[in-house]
């Protein structure tokens, strides 16, 4: 596979990264993992002018908790510095469920959690994931730095809400205000393939009360789907067969799957269902 | 006294010796035909067709010839100039080498741009403009035969319908008689799915015409260089002495590289047309899209049975869906390879087959996909049916199959389809298999954990399968006789260069072959070189498929290893003084009869032969051997599988996975056992999700690993390995193929255990891939689940 003839950038700031966006607009790609855009720029799915590989640009690896609770992820941080960490073993157990079923290792070793929510691609596992959990990107581009949620930035398949010029330069989860359970379940016919059907379950509880929950699906729409009448019927009880059985139920009337090779539609909306009471019970959900 | 040499410790028969292949490939110092790199080399890309079905109405290359860089720009029309717009295909039909009527199957050949570099050549494939004007698709063997179904093949004078062949074997009569006769009758209708065999490296070539010397070599991934350079010498009408094939080292084969593809023919008229070397590299889509696939077979059987659980005869026909044109890989006498060696296990007095080939608008292919000429089908059809019969019977799986089984006493035994089985041990090969997973006991498991919700199952898969063609005279390709060849050099220090018309592709010839020298010559296995895949530097041969490698040119190296020793008496008769008669062999020695100690070794000989020999002795040790096996050998392998299936997703795992193999004598043991974890690992894979399907459109779904999905380490299972050996009786050492038989014989086994986890449902099939969807659907609805994966959208 050769790809047609494009200029490639790698600046060591992010100023100067910025620079090369501000002249290039439209014809300029970020290269974070690469793991999807080379792909794409191989088959001549996509012809761009010019390569900005931000790799070289120090100090964007980074994974932490802020002093405020909040977690915040760097540019550059990759699925597998997510798969090992003990930071999301310690305190956010969806996230630390997706990390190692994003693709296959060597993928993950390459491609970041920043990276796959700009692609928007509909099966993605993150923008679900982070959709459940409220997160949040922030971009920097030439108006300066903004704030913009996962449920906005995601516009559509392959959409997402930068400006032209603007680079994300970190994910952030907000600090959790309950006790904080959850789990991503995928469905793949293979390791390493998209998801038939991925489900993200965020919950926060404060004794037994559900205090905020996060439910989300990947693989079932034209993008993840939030599944808010499912999240909306657990918030303010404890959980028990009834209401877990009814955001099942709800999530999988949110979900808007198609036919196609990874099964029928039916079947998908059925796993969707299955899944969100599986994450739900009292084996599913993992507590932080 | 005089020391024994262990066989084992100088790597001779039965030794797990190393892979002296694997320090160059583990390093990364392999030579694969992509590393090669010729003076003044340039590269080819092709243009393939988007769609399905179209004719071509214009082809306008002006804008390719004016990007810089580019040298030629090759269509069907100029290849026509050469006679080289077609060529023939394996089974005595033609395909076409760059399409100039018509395209018939997405991802064919339009044109060929040669270029500095490869990303040059690509921008000038972009720039081809290609006018189509579309066609309706044909994708299945029934549209194909659809009143209204438009005429593929409208290139072939005579040809009025999409029917490529028609075939029938076996006794209709006696069969008939049989069916009459049964107490009940048991039928099964299955779709074996179109695959690929997908090697990691994909098909290349570099052609080198050079003007001055008029001579052509062809770097090429081939896994038979001499059948292709005979294949050039007649299609390209060059003469054969001044056209070189080199197979160097090849990423994998199964069957993929045995046909001689459009790319390997443009590169080597380009290279003519331009006298310089011209490089052509496939890339995976290209690899996955057009070149030849296997199975996509749809069978439809029924057994005659006697209530005890006797099986009084068969009777099956197969549709076969052949894509854009007849080129399967097999023996001309057979239009359906081996398909008739089904049921040859059992003892079986009756059988018919009948079936039909059908052009569609596929890609063409019919290799023999890690499997002897089809019968990957045939032992899937039968192990499914065998399955189904004993149910319907309402018998117990093992107990069915060891009522039919061919008893140790009846070897050589006769299938009614004329084959002749050497030998064999089935039923011990079966009890050492439930003997392993514990059959009784999982039995009871199964029962008490349905009562608790969960879903067991076991699948057994028993099949014997003929491997390594020919005899000669039943087996032959485009009429060159199936047989193989090896030839031996002993240098005067006693080391050694093997030859051998086969080839390998990584399974392990040039260690296994050195070990059949050892055993036969007592010359350490590290002493000894094997060579292969260069036409001008090895003996003839058919190459390497079928697993046919050591039953055919292993016996060659036999063979030519005892004309060696014999000639190697000579020399030790005359250093030791005594006449010919009066030396003794044993391994690496020969010694006088009587005196064990006076003796002198085989490189005592070698040396002699180029030193010392006797007046009137031809100097030197080196010699050859054609070898034309008497038959076919036959390999029995019982394999059972124990898996759990979750209700509510349709997700099978398995649980535990046994493979019992009789190969004869094993020559090296881990290699044996290499071959049958990697047959088991494609086994698994069939049965699981790696196929290729087709949209109405005649889009190919599976033409990138995104969607031809090939296990990875995570989810194969673990395998548990057992032998039985019974030696070949005909073999020169006792050997039978093994490369293929767990590929043949496992994804019945997988399937069957999935359909016993199931088997309250009532549903009697799901045909391959079993992905989760279709096992969900099959248990949510009861029914069964047939043919390949619709692709639709909505
Ligand atoms: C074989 C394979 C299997 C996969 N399986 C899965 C899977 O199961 N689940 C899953 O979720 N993903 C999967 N992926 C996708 C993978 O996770 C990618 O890594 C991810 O989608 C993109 O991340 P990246 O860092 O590689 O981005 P890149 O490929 O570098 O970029 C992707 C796109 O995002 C833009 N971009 C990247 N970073 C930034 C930034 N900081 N600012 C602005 N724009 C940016 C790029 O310009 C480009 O358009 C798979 C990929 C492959 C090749």
């Amino acid at each position: 596979m050769y790809p047609s003839r494009f200029r490639y950038e790698a600046p060591r700031s992010l100023d100067e990264a910025l620079d090369f966006l501000r002249v290039y607009g439209d014809e300029a790609k970020v290269l974070a993992g690469g793991q999807s855009l080379i792909p794409l720029i191989k088959l001549r799915f996509a012809s761009i002018e010019l390569v900005v590989d931000i790799n070289n640009i120090p100090g964007l690896d980074y994974h932490r908790q802020e002093s405020d609770g909040s977690l915040s992820f760097g540019a550059l941080c990759r699925h597998v510095d997510l798969e090992h960490s003990e930071l999301l073993r310690r305190s956010q157990p969806t996230m630390a469920a997706a990390a190692p079923l994003i693709a296959d290792p060597i993928v993950r070793n390459r491609g970041t959690l920043v990276g796959s929510l700009c692609h928007a691609d509909p099966q993605g596992d993150w923008a679900s994931v982070m959709m459940a959990l409220g997160g949040e990107i922030i971009a920097a581009g030439p108006g300066g730095r903004r704030t913009i949620p996962v449920s906005d930035f995601i516009m559509g398949p392959f959409q997402n809400a930068l400006r032209p010029g603007e680079i994300a330069v970190e994910a952030r989860v907000p600090a959790p205000k309950g006790a904080v359970s959850g789990n991503y379940l995928k469905l793949e016919r293979r390791v390493g393939d998209f998801a038939t059907v991925g489900v993200a379950v965020a919950l926060e509880t404060s004794g037994s009360t559900v205090s905020r929950a996060g439910i989300a699906l990947t693989g079932v729409g034209p993008s993840n789907i939030q599944a808010t009448a499912a999240e909306q019927a657990l918030v303010g009880s404890a959980l028990n067969a009834n209401s877990i059985q009814q955001a099942g139920r709800l999530a999988a009337e949110a979900a808007q799957p198609k036919t196609d090779h990874r099964g029928s539609a039916e079947y998908k909306r059925h796993v969707v269902e299955t899944f969100v009471t599986r994450a739900l019970g009292s084996r599913g959900a993992v507590a932080a | 006294m005089a020391q024994a040499l262990d066989e084992i410790k100088i790597g001779g028969l039965g030794s797990s010796r190393k892979r002296v292949e694997d320090d160059r490939f583990l390093r990364g110092v392999g030579n694969y035909t992509d590393d090669f790199k010729l003076t003044g080399m340039l590269h080819m890309e092709i243009l393939r067709s988007p769609v399905a079905h179209a004719r071509i109405k214009s082809i306008n290359t002006a804008k390719a010839w004016q990007i810089p860089g580019v040298h030629l720009v090759l269509t069907g029309e100029m290849a026509a100039q050469h006679n080289l717009a077609w060529m023939p295909t394996l089974s005595y039909d033609t395909q076409p080498v760059l399409a100039t009527d018509k395209v018939r199957y997405q991802g064919q050949e339009i044109a060929c741009v040669v270029a500095d570099d490869p990303y040059i050549a690509k921008d000038g494939c972009e720039a081809i403009e290609v006018e189509y004007e579309p066609l309706p698709a044909i994708v299945s063997p029934q549209q194909a035969v659809a009143a209204d179904a438009p005429l593929i093949r409208d290139d072939k004078e005579g040809q009025n319908d999409n029917i490529c062949y028609r075939w029938e074997v076996g006794d209709r009569e006696g069969t008939e008689r049989a069916f009459a006769q049964a107490d009940m009758v048991s039928s099964l209708s299955l779709h074996y799915p179109r695959s690929h065999p997908s090697p990691i490296e994909c098909c290349g070539s570099i052609a080198d015409y050079n003007p001055a010397t008029t001579k052509l070599t062809v770097y090429m991934t081939t896994q038979a260089p001499h059948i292709i350079r005979t294949a050039v010498a007649l299609v390209a009408e060059l003469p054969e002495h001044m056209i070189r094939i080199i197979s160097p080292d090849i990423g994998g084969g199964f069957g993929n590289k045995v046909p001689v593809y459009p790319g390997y023919v443009a590169s080597i008229l380009c290279s003519i047309l331009l006298a310089r070397p011209v490089k052509w590299i496939e890339d995976k889509s290209g690899n996955l899209i057009s070149t030849h696939y296997a199975r996509d077979m749809y069978i439809r059987g029924e057994l005659a049975l006697r209530k005890d659980g006797k099986i009084l005869a068969t009777r099956i026909h197969a549709d076969t869906d052949n894509g854009s044109s007849f080129s399967d890989a097999q023996p001309s006498k057979f239009k359906i390879g081996l398909f008739h060696s089904a049921f040859g296990c059992y003892d079986i007095p009756y059988g018919y087959q009948t079936a039909q080939g059908h052009y569609t608008n596929k890609a063409p292919g019919g290799v023999a996909y890690r499997c002897s000429f089809r019968i990957t089908e045939a032992m899937f059809f039968q192990e499914r049916m065998i399955h189904a019969a004993a149910d319907d019977l309402g018998m117990d799986q093992a107990q069915f199959r060891r009522v039919n089984l061919v008893k140790d006493d009846q070897f050589p035994y006769r299938t009614p389809f004329g084959f002749l089985l050497d030998s064999g041990q089935y039923e011990k090969c079966l009890d050492v298999g439930l003997d392993a997973i514990g059959y009784d006991e999982f039995l009871r498991e199964k029962e008490q954990a349905r009562s608790r919700g969960r879903r067991l199952g076991i699948g057994i898969s028993t099949m014997s399968e003929p491997l390594g063609a020919g005899n000669s005279r039943e087996y032959d390709i485009l009429g060159i006789k199936m047989f193989d060849a090896a030839e031996l050099r002993v240098h005067p220090s006693g080391k050694a260069i093997l030859k051998i018309g086969a080839k390998t592709q990584g399974q392990g010839h040039e260690t296994t072959f050195a070990q059949i020298v050892t055993h036969e010559l007592g010359i350490p296995a590290a002493d000894i070189l094997v060579e292969h895949g260069d036409t001008d530097h090895t003996p003839f041969g058919m190459g390497t498929y079928a697993s046919r490698s050591t039953p055919v040119a292993g016996a060659a190296t036999a063979m030519v290893s005892r004309k060696i020793r014999a000639k190697a008496r000579k020399l030790a008769a005359h250093l030791l003084e005594v006449s010919e008669e009066d030396v003794e062999w044993e391994l690496g020695r020969f010694y006088v009869r009587g005196a064990h100690d006076r003796g002198v070794t085989i490189q005592d000989c070698s040396m002699a032969a180029y030193t010392n020999m006797p007046d009137g002795l031809e100097p030197g040790l080196e010699n050859n051997a054609y070898y034309d096996p008497p038959n076919l050998t036959w390999p029995f392998a019982a394999y059972i599988v124990t898996v759990e299936v979750d209700p509510e997703t349709g997700v099978w795992d398995v649980l535990r996975m046994v493979a019992v193999d009789d190969c004869g004598v094993r020559i090296n043991p881990m290699i044996v056992e290499g071959q049958i974890m990697g047959g088991m690992t494609e086994a698994y894979a069939m049965a699981n999700m790696q196929f290729m399907t087709y949209d109405a459109e005649g889009n190919c779904v599976g033409s990138n690993y995104m969607d031809y999905l090939l296990p990875t380490a995570w989810e194969t299972p673990g395998f548990e390995l057992h032998e039985v050996v019974t030696a070949s009786p005909h073999h020169p050492i006792g050997a039978k193929g093994v490369g293929e038989c767990a590929c043949v014989g496992g994804p019945a086994a997988f399937v069957n255990a999935v359909l016993n986890a199931i088997d309250d449902t009532g549903v009697r099939n799901i045909d391959m891939p079993l992905l989760p969807d279709r096992v969900w659907e099959a248990i949510q609805y009861k029914h069964d689940i047939s043919g390949a994966p619709p692709v639709k959208t909505g």
